[in-house]
């Protein structure tokens, strides 16, 4: 991994100096540049993950992670984006593996990723109007109609919220954890309405 | 076995069994079960091992698994099932001859299980009737059979018409014979 030849090359790229693996902070315009680079000149040929993430207490709310594996080198490199407007480059054209990860990034946080070949939701259905994994989305969930209207009208069936009440995940101790922000909202029951 | 007057006698009855219509179909059907395996989790592992020689499904003559919804008579809902498959759940059951019977498999398509959540159907009953619910995550394969016989028990003592609430109304079918 030559760090320097990247940063040099690509002024925008900030180094972070990961402790398990090498981490950069890359501008979204260079992304694809990156990328391109890492896998054509550096041997990072294989796209071990990418995901979204929510940044709280940051300017920019979402972020795009990607790590990329040299599989000649055995070397692993983190990559972070910030996804200004809530927008990142799509990197399937170099990638074809990252198809399905943007899509779950997109269902989930509602990051959109420009130059995507099939820019869908992958797990909730195609009508459904939130992003489940922003922090501002209840655990329980949101009331939406049922996916299928014809089936709806037969059974009177909604998307409703889960119940809390006494179920498996509601904690009874307080705060368990300073370090894990989701365990907050596991304060919600139907006795208790959210804040 | 001793014969008495009270019992089955060939020579009083001419080898003629009376007998009610209703009982004979209930017998029928009760010993033919064909399961449709509606496998969405770790349950449908269960039912798997409950289909193979150890526990031996066949021994109550269910073994006949169709995977087509119009060849089988009793859903068995084993999994989680999302509101995502609810749709596809509600539109199999719907293709399925009737006289038809559903089975919730474990605490997720009874209740929702532990998935609390935004995807998560709270209950198979919410979107079709349930005749046997079997808890357990997942169940072992003779919590099944065992579901399953009850099944065979709450068939056999089924009147000429099956009636059924579903969400406060009243489907029935009837006997044409």
């Amino acid at each position: 991994m030559d760090a320097a030849a990247l940063t040099s090359r690509f002024p925008a790229t900030q180094d972070l100096a990961g402790k398990d693996m090498p981490t950069f902070r890359v501008a979204g315009s260079d992304l694809l540049a990156v990328v391109s680079a890492l896998r054509d000149e550096q041997g990072f040929d294989l796209l071990a993950d990418l995901c979204g993430l929510e940044l709280q207490g940051r300017p920019v709310r979402f972020g795009v992670v990607i790590h990329l594996l040299s599989t000649t080198h055995k070397e692993y490199v983190r990559l972070h984006v910030d996804a200004v407007n809530d927008r990142v480059p799509s990197v399937s054209s170099l990638h074809p593996g990252a198809n399905w990860h943007e899509r779950e990034a997109f269902d989930m946080f509602g990051i959109v990723f420009e130059g995507h070949p099939d820019p869908r939701r992958i797990l909730m259905w195609d009508s459904y109007p939130y992003h489940p994994l922003r922090k501002d989305f209840p655990l329980a969930g949101i009331e939406v109609p049922f996916p299928a209207a014809d089936v709806a009208e037969v059974t009177g069936q909604k998307v409703e919220p889960a119940p809390m009440m006494g179920g498996p995940f509601v904690s009874h101790g307080g705060k368990l954890s300073e370090g894990e922000p989701s365990a907050l909202d596991q304060s919600w029951t139907e006795e208790k309405p959210k804040a | 076995m001793v014969k008495s007057d009270f019992g089955y006698n060939s020579k009083v009855e001419g080898e003629v069994i009376v007998t009610r219509a209703d009982a004979v179909v209930n017998w029928v059907r009760s010993n033919s079960v064909w399961p449709m395996p509606m496998g969405l989790a770790c349950c449908a592992i269960e039912l798997m091992a409950a289909g193979g020689s150890r526990f031996d499904i066949s021994r109550f003559g269910m073994e006949v698994m169709r995977f087509s919804p119009r060849q089988a008579d009793c859903m068995i809902v084993a999994g989680t099932v999302t509101y995502k498959m609810a749709e596809v759940v509600r539109r199999i059951y719907d293709q399925m001859a009737e006289p038809k019977w559903v089975v919730a498999m474990g605490a997720c398509a009874s209740t929702g299980g532990m998935y609390r959540s935004y995807a998560t159907l709270q209950g198979v009953d919410n979107i079709v009737p349930v005749d046997i619910y079997i808890s357990g995550c997942p169940p072992r394969p003779e919590a099944l059979l065992d579901g399953m016989m009850l099944l065979q028990e709450k068939i056999r003592q089924e009147g000429g018409s099956l009636r059924r609430t579903f969400r406060g109304r009243t489907v029935e079918t009837k006997i044409v014979s």
